[in-house]
């Protein structure tokens, strides 16, 4: 099994996830995060003094996926969030040991 | 003096006049509570409401005797016994506005004054000290300022003098129409000397301590442009010809200021703030309130655009002179009040209700050099005595909280209080860093809580 987390604009939020659906997953994590890469912050100005602001918002997207679809769900991703501009965010994956249902104590791969 | 019935449409007018002008301090809280942190709105709104009562209460006791007392010697002060408690002020004179009716009025001058200098010294200031200041600060420097300003003396139709009023009214005649010099002179300065005793605020210039809601500022600016109306309209204290003047001047003059006050930022930063256009409204409204009696409406137009030019060039001031005057007390209304006074040396015109003319009028610079010297006189009592009160209460109960509660937040140390519960959802704090450092320090208040109840 495995963690997929997508860091994505929060623009692209409704076409990454009825990309995802369209695909099968029944399930994802949203929620607001902020942060910065390459494109950096912006600049405000407030009476003519200018202040940088870094920490721009994004959306961070985490999926449980088994092994097998990891990939393709990486590619979902990663197509339905790009825009080709700067900051269009990033997409990766880390194993998972062990999931489980809490409703149902269902365990690994039963339980995505 | 026959007696005479009062005037309804008068006083009708000044107390209407004088509830508008109230709800300017209100005003002022959104506009300056709007400029600050999230952490220290409560707190900057709670020194103006703090003027707000502490205020209305001296003023009646003794403030409104100070100021408006028969003149104790040479102008400078009215007799503070007199009118004690506005003792003899309720019975009807017959005189067509009702002293009480006056006296309200002019004591929501003395609150919204008192009320502006707290802009200098936002997110630092021990709430109680400030409280203290206020009293202290209105009794020494508002009350006698008002005197020297709008006090003026009465001569009944027979020659007699039947009240002796303050120095710049009536011995110099400087024109100060609703309190350039008492109010904005007055309070921008105090402002700067209190940046000064108190000093700057930790993170300044490094740390973002940008607005945190423009909305409220510009519903603030937006009440204190409505509320002006009747602190300049209603300083003619009849419900006439001056009144109506006075309106149109203070209507046109901001907005002048504002156009300026935004081509400026157009030009020099590239967009054209909200927060630049509510500036740009006080800094007009500060700079027509000495004037708008003197002026023609084109000349209201020309004080408010080079008010809004002088005002939006003076607010970087302070990073040069490296004094945190946080929200710009200095840059507005020090500066459009100094303006607005002397503009009445060049722009007045005796077609307007005052009847002076100023030097581009024709009329030399007779009145030029009493506006100058009124506005140094209050600049000077003003500047020294707020930094000799300052420094005194700084050095005997501490006008500065220390700076890990600054860090903190003077709403939740001073007042035990915060102002918004956005929790996750307030996105745009996330990109300062300021939710987390909030969310952390709420942490640490309740395990102090649970400390102190268990």
């Amino acid at each position: 099994m495995k963690l997929v987390t997508a860091i994505i604009k929060p623009h692209m939020l409704d076409e990454v996830k009825s990309a995802l659906e369209s695909f099968g997953v029944e399930g994802m994590t949203v929620s607001e995060a902020s942060g910065f890469g390459r494109q950096r912050g912006h600049t405000e100005v407030y009476r003519g003094a200018e202040y940088t602001v870094d920490l721009v918002p994004k959306v961070r997207l985490e999926v449980l996926v088994s092994d097998d679809d990891a990939s393709d769900i990486i590619d979902v991703l990663v197509k339905s969030a790009r825009t080709g501009r700067i900051g269009d965010g990033k997409v990766w994956s880390v194993p998972v040991d062990d999931v489980v249902r809490v409703r149902t104590g269902e365990r690994g791969a039963e339980a995505l | 003096m026959t007696p005479l019935d009062v005037n309804s449409g008068d006083t009708a007018w000044i107390l209407t006049s004088a509830a508008l002008v109230l709800l300017m301090t209100p005003g002022l809280a959104l506009f300056y509570g709007g400029m600050v942190r999230a952490k220290t709105v409560l707190n900057m709104m709670m020194m103006s409401f703090g003027a707000l009562a502490s205020i209305s209460v001296v003023w009646v006791l003794w403030g409104y005797s100070m100021a408006f007392g028969d003149d104790v010697g040479a102008g400078l002060l009215g007799n503070p016994f007199q009118y004690f408690g506005l003792a003899g002020l309720m019975e009807d004179t017959g005189a067509s506005l009702p002293t009480m009716a006056f006296v309200g009025f002019q004591a929501v001058f003395a609150i919204i004054t008192v009320a502006l200098i707290s802009g200098a010294i936002a997110d630092r200031a021990k709430w109680g000290t400030w409280m203290i200041f206020t009293v202290v600060w209105a009794t020494i420097v508002y009350f006698p300022v008002a005197h020297w300003v709008f006090d003026f003396t009465v001569t009944e139709d027979d020659g007699t003098v039947s009240h002796v009023g303050g120095w710049i009214a009536n011995n110099l005649k400087a024109i100060d129409f609703a309190g350039g010099t008492a109010v904005h002179i007055n309070a921008g300065v105090a402002g700067l000397a209190l940046a000064i005793v108190l000093g700057r605020r930790a993170g300044w210039k490094r740390d973002p301590m940008r607005p945190h809601n423009l909305t409220l500022v510009m519903l603030g600016a937006g009440l204190l442009w409505f509320g002006w109306f009747g602190f300049n309209a209603g300083s003619a204290l009849t419900a006439g010809n001056s009144a109506s003047v006075v309106w149109v001047n203070t209507m046109v003059a901001t907005g002048a200021a504002a156009l300026a006050w935004l081509i400026i930022e157009r030009i020099r930063d590239g967009h054209a703030t909200s927060l630049g256009a509510a500036s740009g409204v006080v800094a007009g409204l500060v700079a027509i309130t000495p004037s708008c009696s003197s002026v023609s409406p084109v000349g209201a137009i020309l004080v408010g655009a080079i008010a809004g030019v002088l005002c939006a060039l003076a607010v970087g001031l302070k990073y040069k002179l490296n004094i945190d005057d946080s929200l710009d007390v200095v840059g507005v209304h020090l500066v459009g009040g100094l303006w607005g006074t002397i503009a009445v040396g060049f722009f007045a015109t005796a077609a307007a209700p005052a009847g002076v003319d100023g030097l581009f009028y024709g009329g030399g610079v007779d009145q030029l050099w009493r506006q100058v010297v009124g506005a140094l006189a209050v600049l000077v009592y003003s500047f020294v005595l707020t930094l000799v009160i300052g420094f005194v209460l700084q050095k005997t109960i501490g006008f500065r909280v220390p700076e890990d509660q600054e860090l903190e937040g003077v709403d939740s140390v001073e007042h035990a209080e915060t102002a918004y519960d956005l929790g996750n959802l307030a996105g745009t704090l996330r990109s300062t860093g300021a939710l987390g450092a909030a969310a952390a320090h709420r942490t640490d208040s309740e395990d102090a809580q649970k400390g102190v109840r268990a």
